[in-house]
């Protein structure tokens, strides 16, 4: 083949140009596929959807049964210091005259939590469960080196385990702390909002398991949803708003100590 | 140690593991001394600067022993690093990651170029002269092309220094690059500072010159040959100014992140003041910055006594790669030991036998040593500092 040097340029970068078409359809075709492997139900349309959570801390009483059931549903192993959701429990002691903000989440609140202060010390005291806020504007999706971390058309983040190279850079984007490195299949893990579940219509298992109606899931996208009622209705607030991530897990009754 | 002692306040349950380890901290140390090494080459290929001639094929040649092992640190992180090469085939370009191993590949280009041009004449001397498998390996490094012509020395002249200046930017692209990973992290507020590429660029480049005065000297000492003091001197008198550099900067991000006081400044305070106490005023600063700046204005105030002006030189140039080694620990390790809840801290332990342990980071860090050995045996850089500076 006798290439001037103008038509080689040509002839090159028609080849970039369609490789790199070529890669994104393959890509976006994958990422659907991933998706569709989390949920048995072909008939899901995700575009239907948009899926949102609400967590009412005045209701949550720290039974840890959330994070508990969150595990099990999601084998995330018992025995290692890594959580898809926790509750962090704040109290306000008093010290004298001074007063102190003491945070704590052992085990992740899985088994509860003990009474280690005595109560005429405490001033004020709250519960707050923590997940991942599925942002709109994710850190943990922007930084992913090679896009194994993706949102879906429905709102969700999730990770392709068969994609992610472990360089845990995620994890260090995440200013929530929502991710961890599974030991398992040496990758990035995180809360998918039980995508198994909700593309049946099923709810979370952590929200399911709460008996108190903390944590609420529903979707954005319809006006008659019980989570749509609740951010009409009361005044929220979310996590780290100045950092510009979007959340979609919405507070209702956050108290300023709580980051 | 249990975890309690590790742990003040309170810390996200997910962030009891440290995520980046020791590894991640060579990472940005070795590419710091690349980029270094590559600026001092240039302040004689780009710059003209007669009398850094001496050690600037020598510099490249270190440039590209450290170059070769960049990425080593990186693999052996990977939880999969099989699949590490996705970064090249499917770029996440919203990532500041997703472009290392095209700016890694590139500038690796440029400093293979970079040397071949300037050893070329060598090489086809080498090829013209050796018999055997020397004389095979010199025709192929030549690329069987013998042309030592004065015009074709020129021409490879001017096209080494065309490269030299694209090498500069690519050089400060790729470590300014490396600073930016970090920077451009806004849930970690000891990372987040858009001043954090162009800190990491000033470390890399008193880190690179700083290497090179030290071997340098160890090559001058072991050949038994005298060195060229104003080579030396010279080279003293930049690392001195890029010492400024890098101290203004890093004391400017200190200050102003004090200064304003925002909401994580309690636990930078305590990060400074409990975590990284030693390391970072002791070691970074005291040690890597303070120290070498004064032993080196003694050395340009001084008059004569080179053996000693080589000593205090040589002093510094320890201090300084060992101060900017804890610089990368401080940003690297400092920035995990701080809890994204800023109410609390922990404790990174290394450990020494492991995939990401202290013993896979030594033997990272001497191959750059045995590679620069093989690359000198190859393509002998000596006689440059032999001859007089014209």
């Amino acid at each position: 083949m006798d290439l001037s040097r103008r038509e080689f340029t040509k002839f090159g970068c028609r080849i970039i140009i369609g490789a790199a078409a070529g890669a994104t359809i393959v890509e976006s075709i994958a990422t659907l596929g991933v998706a569709q492997e989390e949920s048995s139900n072909k008939e899901y349309d995700w575009n239907e959807h948009l899926w949102g959570y609400v967590v009412d801390t005045r209701k949550c009483i720290g039974c840890g049964r959330c994070a508990n059931a969150c595990k099990l549903e999601n084998e995330v192993p018992f025995d290692e210091p890594v959580y898809r959701t926790w509750i962090e429990r704040y109290r306000i002691v008093r010290e004298g005259t001074e007063e102190s903000v003491k945070i704590d989440s052992p085990d992740g609140g899985i088994k509860g939590f003990a009474e280690d202060i005595p109560a005429e010390e405490i001033k004020k005291a709250f519960y707050v469960p923590k997940i991942c806020n599925h942002c709109d504007n994710p850190p943990c999706v922007q930084v992913c080196p090679v896009g194994a971390t993706y949102k879906t058309e429905d709102g969700v983040i999730l990770v392709d385990y068969n994609y992610c190279i472990g360089c845990r850079y995620c994890i260090q984007g995440c200013p929530y702390g929502a991710r961890y490195f599974n030991n398992e299949k040496r990758t990035a893990d995180k809360c998918t909002w039980c995508y198994h579940r909700i593309t049946k219509g099923l709810l979370p298992a952590c929200v399911q398991a709460c008996p108190v109606g903390a944590r609420k899931f529903g979707d954005l996208k319809d006006p008659e949803s019980e989570i749509n009622k609740i951010l009409d209705k009361e005044r929220i607030n979310v996590l780290k708003a100045d950092l510009g991530t979007k959340p979609k897990v919405y507070y209702v009754g956050l108290d300023r100590e709580v980051r | 140690m249990a975890v309690e002692n590790l742990v003040w306040g309170y810390i996200y349950p997910n962030e009891i593991e440290i995520q980046w380890s020791v590894l991640i901290v060579l990472y940005p140390y070795i590419t710091g001394l690349v980029a270094g090494a590559f600026i001092a080459s240039s302040l004689y290929h780009v710059f003209g600067k007669r009398e850094i001639k001496p050690v600037a094929r020598f510099a490249l040649l270190t440039a590209l022993s450290f170059l070769l092992v960049a990425t080593m640190p990186l693999l052996t992180h990977l939880g999969h690093p099989e699949r590490g090469i996705e970064i090249m085939f499917t770029p996440h370009l919203t990532s500041a990651m997703s472009g290392f191993g095209y700016i890694y590949s590139f500038y690796l280009i440029v400093v293979v170029l970079e040397i071949w041009l300037s050893f070329r004449e060598d090489i086809v001397k080498n090829a013209l002269k050796c018999k055997g498998w020397k004389k095979q390996m010199y025709s192929a490094l030549a690329l069987y092309s013998y042309d030592i012509s004065g015009k074709a020395l020129h021409d490879d002249e001017k096209l080494a220094k065309k490269l030299a200046i694209i090498g500069i930017p690519s050089a400060a692209f790729l470590h300014g690059y490396v600073g930016f990973i970090f920077g451009g992290i806004k849930a970690n507020p000891w990372w987040s500072t858009p001043l954090m590429p162009i800190i990491f660029l000033m470390s890399a480049i008193v880190s690179g010159i700083a290497l090179l005065i030290l071997l340098y000297i160890a090559a001058s000492k072991l050949r038994k040959k005298v060195l060229n003091y104003e080579t030396l001197f010279s080279l003293a008198h930049y690392l001195w100014v890029f010492l400024i550099l890098d101290v203004a900067l890093e004391l400017l991000e200190i200050i102003s992140m004090k200064y304003e006081s925002l909401e994580e400044i309690e636990i930078i305070d305590r990060l400074l003041s409990e975590k990284i106490a030693t390391t970072f005023y002791g070691v970074q600063l005291t040690m890597g910055i303070f120290i070498p700046f004064v032993l080196l204005i003694l050395v340009m105030v001084m008059k004569n006594r080179e053996q000693l002006k080589t000593l205090m030189i040589a002093v510094s140039s320890i201090f300084v790669v060992i101060g900017v080694f804890a610089m990368r620990w401080n940003v690297v390790i400092g920035g995990q030991e701080i809890s994204k809840s800023l109410s609390g801290t922990n404790t990174y332990v290394p450990v020494f036998f492991s995939q990401e342990g202290v013993l896979p980071a030594i033997i990272i860090l001497t191959i750059p040593f045995i590679i620069l050995l093989v690359l000198t045996y190859i393509l002998p850089p000596w006689k440059d500092m032999d001859e007089d500076i014209d």
